[in-house]
Formats: structure tokens, C-alpha cells, sequence
């Protein structure tokens, strides 16, 4: 392993502009003479839209123009799509409700875009909406899954007049019907996945922009895929075609899925750009961004598992009410199913699976995917499940894991999985050691000298990633394939431009893109530069989401490298004057077998581009490839993470004492970037077990709106992490990588959980395990005391 | 933020003045750290905005014989790190190096925090707990009578707190559960023994804002010790609820945080 | 409008402003420096920490009209003659940010946490001082490990400077 290459912990080359203030985010970004767009919001959950006078507002200073959801309509404006088409269990298609930009007739959540305001100046616009007069009829709100079900509820959609957007189901009801009938014992278990607000630190932007002289609009936005949006705002919501319209996604300041989609204001931004005849920018402050970002999770769930008189697993049935919001998000269908009922097999031998899953409208904001998308839920379901088996029959929720685990590969799954490879016990094995789970009872009885109670609770995740092959996700609905492009250019002089359609913002693909480059290349890192973001750079590109990025985007860019060097070898064969099939490349150098004849890379690469030592028609001059890299199945990272909680039983106070995390992500690149995913992941998914919760009231209104009442982890929240890794490197893929973005966030909800209930005595908490919440199942543990 | 007349006095008579004649519109700005955000959300909306940032006379920390005079634009951070209100009310100090976040205390003033009286503020507590006298540009105020309710104080029309006075105390100490989310206080527990006299004030919890509790400060002139609170409890009645914390939850840590303070008061 | 001078990273500036100019904006738009970053509206998050008069103070919550004479140093006045500061190589050896939002207000805070608390900080007293700085992508781990670094670093540099 060199110091730059595959395998070295290589600082990150973007960091100096970021540690600088250099970095160029959407909203650092300004346009000559450009206006800046307001959007007025539904204050109302549900209520139908009687009248928009603007009269007042249009004359006020500074104000350029109000746009509503009637001048879409009347620029034939497509709505907003959903890309994922789900199937209900008669066969018949999910009933997706329009989606309009700006509202049309209806608003059907608190934040929906009711009218955008455009003005000189921010506070010119915003000053500008407080005058819009719009009369609402209100309706009565569903904000919540209970009380959309409930009879006589009202309606959002037409179209789905029972708030179903569908019933759908994955697995084989009679085999596991029939695991159930034979089961000596069985565990149930009523589940909340608790509703969560992405919250990247950089709110979402967009400045459109049109050229009048050439036709081209350019979108500058916070997206995790760009050309995705181009095509969206393409192809379905009609804005212009591909070729005249650009889309950027500079640096953007994290994502977590919620950058995946596409949203209302950008598109709203980029039409109206034309339509003012100026650059139109917005950017979202906190507020808009929870009440208008896609939300995440929002599963209620009754599960159960059928069990042996040994304690192995016969068969799991799962039942889930998804919460979908107001409107279906961009991929917001594929969530509580494709995503979710194949990952509830774990890591566990389970002859028999059936998963039932309502999405369900709601007047809430959109939910769509969140960092692990579905994986969460589903992990959460099957390690919940689990440790309270193992509880219930006393046995150790180690080693029953242990029994339970898949121990041959590749092994096919009740639910379409097919895991390729792995070693669950090396894990468990690992995670245990490093977290000294053997004095754990010495470490619970200190606590308990002090007053306090202490658990510890295991979450043996999996998650599949990488996704996907496209037929794969074709057969299943998605609307595009799952691919990813690269394009690797050669410079004369031998530097090298790759041209990635895997989206950055924090991966630190500029760094570990590289090492791939220089490692193959045999070329020092320097001398690589990955440009990515950009629709008039890199041709097509499906985005980063999914753990992807590694596994596929840096696939397509070692498949680009391949035929570079398949070049190179052709070039150098003319320039060194022997056959092609004589020429090694080895460590940056071309040479021909038994001589010392060789040239270096970028003397290929400057031979290629003058091209004096051979024909046009013996072969093309230049150096530059590309590859579209489909990959043969999706990839299954797995681990263990174990958590330790010391708990106040005064004041319900959690602390997680100590977190362990062994994870095989296949091979890795970069170590000190995979880490650093994990450690971000992990703090997620303890956000979501300790802290953070979106709470809608009844009437819809969004009560955690502003981090003065939505728990973002903060340091002192948390401690540090210990890592550790085993590796069985991914079959799939020529690098042989699983993907790590999601892991932690996968992992940690149960983990969590689990090490409480295991310091209470007792299941009945839910997440947020909030101090308020702990205290409560104390004073209920302490009833159940006395009363014995 | 809605527009607004900015003016920048130089003394608090200037001030005083500019306060009149805004009328019912005008609002002092001293560290701006609940003002300005509360403006940005449009939630409040002074025509005109008076900053006492360079009004003499409003800073300084002075021990004169056995009170601790703090001027009112003194920030946290500097009432914090002071050698005169380490040595004289330790308690005092460290209540106000918990107060927000480190960026917040290098701007976030005492008057200020007490002229707002958030119910979730931390220095109305010490004042209440330390039985101080708030001065203004007109009179003294004792803090039992300054404190009317949520966002709601004795000040009048016009009048300007100018400086804090704490009688020092022989034990105090705060302390505080933090809400989850915003860091504020959800509960808050200010303990202060001067002589026999022993006061707790609660923050956080009350609908009402700030307030004592008879019942346990009687029990702990008995005997100054945590035990003292044993048995006792406050009623959940009149008590905040939220998501974070219901009446009843905020009931409990009041006991629990009061026996906290008794401690941290006797150095434990 | 209102007229304000202050010091912007050694740099005397003068203008002509809407007295609801917060500094962040007054930075960000007016003198265009946009590495100072705004991340929430309710002064939680500190994307937007800066220093004035030496001491950090989060310029979302503080009008520009009411820092008249100022002396305020962003994250791009934190370099000194095409030097990084200690505490800018510090994150970046300590991969202490990832999508870099948070960065500038986390670097800025980290400073002003290592003026006022020494170069001997331990985990409990970096996370506890880190309260006002929210990041999403890290974790805080390798932030932590960053700050105690760049604490240190700064104190060998000051000493090397003596």
C-alpha cells in the first residue's frame, strides 16, 4: 500500500477550502441582478384555498412579481413526481395524488407553497407575503397515521379516498403462517420508528437563472444528484428540455437523503427566473427547512417471531402502518417497502417471512428516504425482536444471535436478498472483545453502588446497499436505473480530470476518488482532480444516496481506468514500437516485456495527443474513456455495534457510557473518511433513540419546528466511538467495496434501546428515550417492584 | 425582522428618554440574544430599537461591603469568569457559565436576561434565591415584587435596569436540568442561605415564571442539608407542559434538583 | 440606514446599512466574505461564530449597526501570511469535518475556547464548551480529537513565537 493509495488514510484534499471559508455553497453564490423568492406557506394543515388577492402586495416596494399555483398551471407546469411505483397487493397501482409546485385549490400540510413572492430583497419579499390575502375554508386534519385510518377521516387526496396511498406486501403468508403454527414460543412487540427531520446543517438553496439569448436556464441547488434533478425537472415537470438546462450542485453542506429529492422551490426558481426575466434566488432558514424538507421514518409496526423449543428462528411477521406525508416525495414509495421487508431477515437464518406494509396519507410534510432509508426501520424491527427473545427465554442475546445467524454464502433470503458474503460471528466476536462485554456486571454493579442503572444492548445490523443493478430495481418499480457514469480524461501533460456522476457533500469523494486514480495510474494524487456536480461537465450521473458512491461510482470510475490503460497499452505499442500484447503497465510506467523500453503515463498520455507514431485509422489520438458501471447485485455491509448506558433513575438522565462498533464494509479505501461515516452515523441513529422527534399536534401543526424543541445531538451527547473492522471483501464489484454511509444510523436505534430496556427490566419504552420517558419507565419499573 | 428606528444613546438618561418617547413601541436592546431572534421570527416588532451598547456607566462588577453590585449590561461570561463573584457567590458564577452557550454569554447581558424574565431564564432564579434589588433609573426594585409573570416585570414605562445588587449570601448554589433541545432551563433550582434565612427559587417549571417554595425553604432553615427535603413535593398545578416535560415530570425534578443544589451549596 | 465602521479582519470597513443588517448578513452579502455560514435562526447552531473584540459571538444574533468600532476576525482572517492556523490543520489532520458547513463556526469556537480555557483541554471540557456548535456529520469524535490537538498546537506555536 502506497501513502496515497487504496487502504491509506489520506487527509482530505477539499478540506483546505472548506477550513478557509473558501468553500462555495449554493447560497454563497450570487447572480448579476438577481432577485431573491419568498414563499408564502400554508398555516393550515388542510384547507382549501377560497381565494389569493395580491393585489395589496404586488404594489408594495421592491416587489417584482407573485407567482401562483394558477400561472404553473397556465405555463403548463407538470407537478411534482414520485419516481418509485409500488404495486398493491391486487396488482392495481399506489394512488399517487398530485403534487403542484404552488399550490392548486388546496393545500394539504403547514408549509405548503401556497404563492412565491419575488422582490428586490429578502425582507422586501418577505415583507411582501405578510400582504398576500388568501382565504382559506380550513378542513379537518389528519395529522397522524391513527386518525387518516380512522373512519370518516378526512380526505387529502381524491384519489385515495381512504388515505391509503397503498397496501402492499412482501414474503410468503402461508409458509409463515404455517412457521407460526409450529412455533413452541413466540415474541410480539409493538414498534414506533419515530418521525425525524434530516436537518443538514446547510438549509436548501436554489438561484435559477435563464439566458434569454441562448435558451438555457442553470439551476444552481443543494442536491445530492443533480442530473437526477435535471431530468425530473426535464422530462416530467417540464421546465425545458435536458439540453437546455444546467444544473449545478456546488458544495453542499450535507444531505442525508433530503437532497435527494426535488423539491418545490428550486423548480419553482429556475421557472420563474424566465418568467421575471432575472436571476431568482431562495434560500430556506431553519424553520422552512423543517417544516418543508422531507421528513424521515414515521413506521408503526406490530411485529412477531416464531421460535423453536430451541430458540432458533422459524418465522417472522411484520405489519407496518408508513406514514408518507401530505404528498409522495420523489422516492418516498420505495421506502417502507423495497428498502425495508428485505432487510427484515437480518442477519438471521429465517425460513419464513411476511411483511404487510400501509403507506398512508397524513397533512404532514413529505417522508422520503433518511440516511439508511427503510434499513433503520427494518433493523430496528429484527433487533428489537431479538434481544427480547433471547429476554424471554433467558438465554444470553449474544449467543442467541449467534444461533440464529447465517453461516453459509451466498444465502438466499424469504425476502428477494441474495447475501453474497460475510462473517457475522468475526464481528460479534470483535465487538465483544473490544467493548469488554465480560466485565460488564462488574462495570453494573459500580453504577448501582452510585444509584445508577446500567445496560448494554447488541444491534447485529445489515443493510444492502450499493443500489442496485438497474433490472433489479426495474422489476421492482424504480422509475430509472441505479447505475452510475464515469469519465476519466488524460491530459497531455498526464494529468487526470475524472468526471464522477457520485455527488460530495462531506463523502470526501475528492480524496478517496483519487486514491483510487493515483493507486491504478500509478500517478501521484496531486495530479488528479475529480469534478463532479455539474450537467454540463459530467454527462449523466444517478447521485449519492444508499451507500452507493464507493460501490458503484467508484466502480465505473476503476471500469473508465480499465480502458484507459487498454489504450495506453495500444499508444504505448506504437510509440515503444513493439505489439500491443507485449506492453505491461505497471506502477505508473508502460513497458515492453524482457526490454528496459518503457514511458511513463503521462508520456503515453502526451504521445496519445500529438499522435505522430500512429494513423488516424490505426487508432483514434486522445486519452479519455468512459464507463457506465451497473453492478451485479445490491452490496450488505453488516456489523456489530454494541452500546453501553449508564441511567439516572432520579432524573431519567441516559449517558451512553461507551459504543463499540465493528463493522465489514468490504474493503476500504480510505480508513480515516470510513470511519468518520460511521462515527456520523452512529450520532444519528442515537439522535434518533435519545433525542430528536418531529411532533406534529392534532391539528397539524408542527410543534418541533426550530432546534429550540427539536434535540439535535450535540457533543456532549455523545462520547467517542471505538471502531473496529473485519472485512470480507463485496463480490460484486471490482473493488470489492460494501458502502458505509448508512451504517451507523442503521445500527445504533437498537442498539441503544436495547442497552435501556436491558437497564430497566422492562420493553416499555419508546424512542425518543428521552429523559421524561426513562424517568417514567423507571417510576413504572419501581411499581412493578413494590407490587411483587 | 420588521424595519426599525435605530438609535445608539450614549448615556441612560439618553436612553430614558428615547424610551419615552418611543411610546409603547420601543424596546432597549442590551446583549440581544432572546430580543434579536425573537425579532428575526417576526415575533416582535419595536419601531424603535434603543442599544444600550454604548451607554456609560451600565458595566462593572464591585463588591461594597457585603453586597455585589453587577452593572446591567455586565455580560454572563464576564460575571462568570470574575474573581470578585467567584469568591463572593461562587454559585452566582456558575449559574451564569451555564447560562446558553459560550458564544451566547460573551454578549448575552444581565439585565437583559433579568429585564426579559423568560420563564426559562436562569438569573431571575439567583435573584429570587439571593434576594437581590434590582436598580433602575428610577428606584429599587426587590426582586420578590420585580418578577409579575411570564415576560412580565415590575419595570414601568421608561425605566431602565442599571445594575443588579446580591446581598451575599453564606451557601448558594444553582442548579439546572437543561430541555434537551434548546438548552434553557426546564427546571432550575436556586438555593441561597443568608443567616437564617433561606431562600429557593424555581425557574423554568412555573407558568408563571420564576418562583419560591415556602414549604422547602422552611424546611431547610430547620436544618441546611438535603435530608431536610425528604418527603416534601411540589404540586404539579401551575407547573409547565411540554413535549419534553409534563407538570408532573417537572414537579419531580424541582425535588430533585433542589436537593442537588442543597449539595452543590454545602460543597458535597 | 444607518452608518457603520468596523474592522473586518484587519481591514477598516465602512457602509451605508439597513440597521436590520445582522453581521452575518453584513459579511456574507455586503463584503461578500461567505465562509462565515448561517445555519439555523434561533442562535443554536454557531455556523456562524466569529470573533469580536477577540472574544466569539455568533453573528447571526447581532445587528452590524450595533458593533460600530468592532475589531471582528471570520474564518478567512484566521490564516496569518499564508499560514493555516493551528487549529484549521488541526481539523483538517484530525478529519474534524466532513461536509465543511459547521467548519468555520466550529474552527472560530475552538479557538476562542483554547484563549479562554489553555491548551490543556480534556474530551469532558471540548464537549461541553462545543454546546453553542451543532454539527450533523461527524459525530463530534474527530472534532474532539481536533480541538485537543489544535488547543496544543496552538500553545507550541505561541511558544515558538516567544
Amino acid at each position: 500500500m502506497s501513502a496515497t493509495g487504496i487502504g491509506a488514510p489520506v487527509r482530505r484534499t477539499e478540506d483546505f477550502r472548506f477550513i478557509t471559508g473558501k468553500g462555495q455553497y449554493t447560497d454563497d453564490i450570487n447572480r448579476a441582478g438577481q432577485a431573491h423568492a419568498y414563499f408564502l406557506r400554508s398555516p393550515h394543515a388542510h384547507a382549501d384555498i377560497v381565494k389569493i388577492d395580491t393585489s395589496k402586495a404586488k404594489a408594495m416596494d421592491g416587489v417584482i412579481a407573485i407567482l401562483t399555483g394558477d400561472d404553473l398551471a397556465a405555463d403548463k407546469i407538470g407537478g411534482l413526481i414520485c419516481g418509485w411505483m409500488i404495486h398493491n397487493k391486487d396488482g392495481s397501482p399506489m394512488r399517487a395524488g398530485g403534487h403542484p409546485a404552488l399550490a392548486q385549490g388546496k393545500v394539504r400540510y403547514v408549509g405548503d407553497h401556497v404563492a412565491v413572492i419575488i422582490a428586490e430583497t429578502y425582507q422586501q419579499a418577505k415583507d411582501a407575503a405578510e400582504a398576500v390575502d388568501v382565504t382559506y375554508k380550513t378542513l379537518p386534519a389528519a395529522a397522524d397515521i391513527d386518525s387518516a385510518l380512522k373512519k370518516g377521516a378526512p380526505v387529502i387526496h381524491d384519489v385515495a379516498p381512504d388515505n391509503t396511498v397503498f397496501n402492499w406486501h412482501l414474503g410468503d403468508k402461508a409458509a409463515t403462517d404455517a412457521a407460526f403454527a409450529k412455533a413452541k414460543h413466540v415474541t410480539k412487540l409493538d414498534l414506533i420508528n419515530n418521525r425525524l427531520v434530516p436537518n443538514p446543517m446547510e438549509p436548501r438553496a436554489a438561484v435559477g437563472d435563464f439566458d434569454a439569448g441562448t435558451g438555457v436556464f442553470t439551476l444552481y441547488t443543494t442536491s445530492q444528484n443533480p442530473h437526477v434533478a435535471r431530468l425530473v425537472l426535464s422530462a416530467f415537470i417540464g421546465i425545458a428540455p435536458e439540453h437546455k438546462l444546467r444544473v449545478i450542485a456546488p458544495d453542499v453542506g450535507g444531505g442525508f437523503g433530503s437532497k435527494i429529492f426535488i423539491y418545490a422551490e428550486e423548480t419553482v426558481c429556475v421557472w420563474a427566473a424566465k418568467k421575471v426575466g432575472r436571476p431568482v434566488k431562495w434560500t430556506s432558514d431553519r424553520t422552512e427547512a423543517f417544516l418543508s424538507d422531507a421528513h424521515g421514518r414515521d413506521h408503526v409496526t406490530h411485529a412477531e417471531m416464531a421460535l423453536d423449543d430451541k430458540g432458533r428462528i422459524l418465522g417472522l411477521r411484520v405489519n407496518t402502518k408508513a406514514n408518507l406525508g401530505a404528498y409522495l416525495s420523489t422516492f418516498s414509495s420505495s421506502v417502507p417497502t423495497y428498502l425495508y421487508a428485505p432487510l427484515l431477515s437480518g442477519q438471521y437464518n429465517i425460513p419464513a417471512i411476511y411483511c404487510e406494509v400501509d403507506a398512508v396519507y397524513t397533512n404532514t410534510a413529505p417522508v422520503d428516504a433518511y440516511r439508511g432509508a427503510g434499513r433503520p426501520e427494518a433493523t430496528f424491527v429484527i433487533e428489537r425482536l431479538v434481544e427480547v427473545a433471547a429476554r424471554e427465554r433467558g438465554e444470553d442475546p449474544a449467543l442467541f444471535r449467534r444461533k440464529n445467524f447465517v453461516t453459509q454464502f451466498p444465502h438466499q433470503t424469504p425476502v428477494i436478498m441474495a447475501y453474497d458474503v460475510g462473517n457475522y460471528s468475526a464481528s460479534l466476536d470483535k465487538a465483544m472483545d473490544m467493548a469488554d462485554v465480560k466485565n460488564f456486571g462488574k462495570r453494573k454493579k459500580e453504577s448501582e453502588r452510585h444509584g445508577k442503572l446500567r445496560g448494554l444492548g447488541y444491534s447485529a445490523y445489515i443493510e444492502a446497499c450499493g443500489i442496485a443493478p438497474s433490472q433489479a430495481v426495474g422489476s421492482l418499480g424504480a422509475g430509472v436505473g441505479l447505475w452510475e457514469s464515469a469519465e476519466v480524461r488524460v491530459n497531455p501533460v498526464g494529468t487526470v480530470e475524472v468526471l464522477t456522476g457520485s455527488h460530495s457533500h462531506g463523502q470526501g469523494h475528492e480524496t478517496t476518488f483519487a486514491q483510487l486514480v493515483s493507486d491504478r495510474l500509478g500517478i501521484p494524487l496531486d495530479q488528479v482532480s475529480i469534478v463532479h456536480g455539474d450537467t454540463d461537465k459530467v454527462q449523466f450521473g444517478m447521485g449519492t444516496y444508499g451507500s452507493r458512491s464507493g460501490a458503484v461510482g467508484m466502480s465505473a470510475i476503476a471500469q473508465a481506468i480499465d480502458k484507459v490503460i487498454a489504450k495506453g497499452k495500444k499508444v504505448a505499442a506504437y510509440a515503444l514500437e513493439a505489439s500491443e500484447g507485449d506492453i505491461d503497465f505497471k506502477d505508473g510506467r508502460f513497458s515492453v516485456k524482457g526490454t528496459d523500453k518503457s514511458l511513463a503515463f503521462g508520456e503515453v498520455a502526451l504521445q496519445a495527443y500529438i499522435a505522430h507514431k500512429f494513423s488516424g485509422q490505426q487508432l483514434e489520438p486522445g486519452l479519455k474513456e468512459t464507463a457506465f458501471y451497473d453492478p451485479t447485485n445490491f452490496t450488505f455491509p453488516a456489523g456489530v455495534h454494541i452500546c453501553e448506558v449508564e441511567i439516572d433513575p432520579d432524573t431519567g438522565v441516559t449517558r451512553i457510557d461507551r459504543w463499540t462498533a465493528v463493522d465489514d464494509f468490504g474493503v476500504v479505501i480510505n480508513p480515516m473518511i470510513v470511519e468518520g461515516q460511521v462515527h456520523g452515523g452512529i450520532a444519528q441513529g442515537v439522535g434518533q433513540a435519545l433525542l430528536e422527534g418531529a411532533h406534529y399536534n392534532k391539528d397539524g401543526q408542527l410543534v418541533t419546528a426550530s432546534y429550540m424543541d427539536y434535540t439535535m445531538p450535540r457533543a456532549d451527547d455523545l462520547p467517542s466511538f471505538a471502531v473496529g473492522m473485519t472485512s470480507t471483501p463485496c463480490p460484486s464489484n471490482p473493488l470489492g467495496i460494501k458502502g458505509c454511509g448508512e451504517a451507523g444510523a442503521i445500527a445504533a436505534p437498537p442498539a441503544v434501546i436495547n442497552a435501556i430496556t436491558d437497564a430497566l427490566g422492562h420493553e416499555n419504552i419508546s424512542m425518543p428515550a428521552t429523559p421524561q420517558r426513562v424517568w417514567q419507565a423507571v417510576q413504572q419499573s419501581q411499581r412493578k417492584l413494590a407490587a411483587e | 425582522m420588521y424595519a426599525f428606528n435605530y438609535q445608539r444613546p450614549k448615556t441612560v438618561r439618553q436612553a430614558a428618554g428615547l424610551l419615552a418617547k418611543a411610546g409603547g413601541d420601543g424596546k432597549l436592546l442590551a446583549g440581544g440574544q432572546t430580543l434579536l431572534p425573537t425579532m428575526k421570527q417576526r415575533l416582535a416588532s419595536p419601531a424603535m430599537l434603543i442599544d444600550l451598547n454604548q451607554v456609560d456607566g451600565m458595566g462593572g462588577i464591585e463588591l461594597k461591603g457585603r453586597n455585589l453590585h453587577i452593572g446591567a449590561m455586565t455580560k454572563h461570561a464576564d460575571v462568570a469568569n470574575s474573581h470578585i463573584v467567584k469568591t463572593a457567590i461562587p454559585g452566582l458564577a456558575a449559574l451564569a457559565e451555564g447560562i446558553g452557550d459560550p458564544a451566547v454569554r460573551n454578549r448575552g447581558t444581565i439585565g437583559g436576561s433579568i429585564a426579559n424574565n423568560d420563564p426559562a431564564a436562569d438569573y431571575p432564579a439567583a435573584c429570587l434565591g439571593l434576594g437581590a434589588t434590582i436598580v433602575t433609573n428610577k428606584r429599587k426594585i426587590p426582586a420578590d415584587e420585580f418578577f409579575t409573570g411570564m415576560f412580565d416585570t415590575a419595570l414601568e414605562d421608561g425605566e431602565i435596569i442599571t445594575k443588579v445588587i446580591f446581598p451575599v449570601p453564606q451557601k448558594a448554589a444553582y442548579e439546572k436540568f437543561p430541555n434537551p433541545a434548546s438548552r434553557y432551563a426546564m427546571v432550575g433550582v436556586f438555593v441561597g442561605k443568608k443567616g437564617s434565612d433561606v431562600r429557593v427559587a424555581v425557574t423554568g417549571a412555573g407558568a408563571n415564571g420564576v418562583f419560591r417554595l415556602p414549604e422547602f425553604e422552611a424546611a431547610l432553615k430547620t436544618r441546611f442539608n438535603a435530608k431536610s427535603l425528604d418527603g416534601l413535593s411540589v404540586p404539579a398545578d401551575g407547573l409547565n407542559g411540554d413535549i419534553h416535560a409534563s407538570p408532573d415530570y417537572r414537579a419531580h425534578l424541582i425535588g430533585v434538583m433542589a436537593k442537588r443544589a442543597v449539595n452543590k451549596a454545602l460543597g458535597k | 440606514m444607518a452608518s457603520v465602521t468596523m474592522t473586518v479582519n484587519g481591514k477598516t470597513v465602512t457602509a451605508t446599512i439597513d440597521p436590520r443588517t445582522l453581521l452575518s448578513s453584513f459579511l456574507r452579502e455586503h463584503l461578500r466574505l461567505t465562509g462565515t455560514h448561517v445555519g439555523c435562526d434561533t442562535s443554536q447552531c454557531g455556523a456562524c461564530v466569529v470573533h469580536v473584540d477577540g472574544r466569539a459571538i455568533k453573528s447571526c444574533t447581532a445587528l452590524a449597526v450595533s458593533l460600530d468600532g468592532a475589531h471582528v476576525t471570520t474564518i478567512e482572517g484566521l490564516a496569518s501570511d499564508g499560514h493555516l492556523h493551528p487549529m484549521q490543520e488541526a481539523f483538517r489532520e484530525h478529519h474534524g469535518l466532513q461536509c465543511g458547513f459547521c467548519t468555520p463556526g466550529m474552527i472560530m469556537s475552538a479557538v476562542d475556547i483554547v484563549n479562554r480555557k489553555g491548551a490543556m483541554l480534556d474530551e469532558h471540557t471540548i464537549r461541553e464548551e462545543l454546546e453553542g456548535n451543532i454539527c450533523r456529520c461527524t459525530g463530534y469524535h474527530n472534532i474532539v480529537k481536533a480541538v485537543a490537538a489544535g488547543a496544543q498546537a496552538m500553545a507550541a506555536t505561541k511558544v515558538a513565537a516567544e
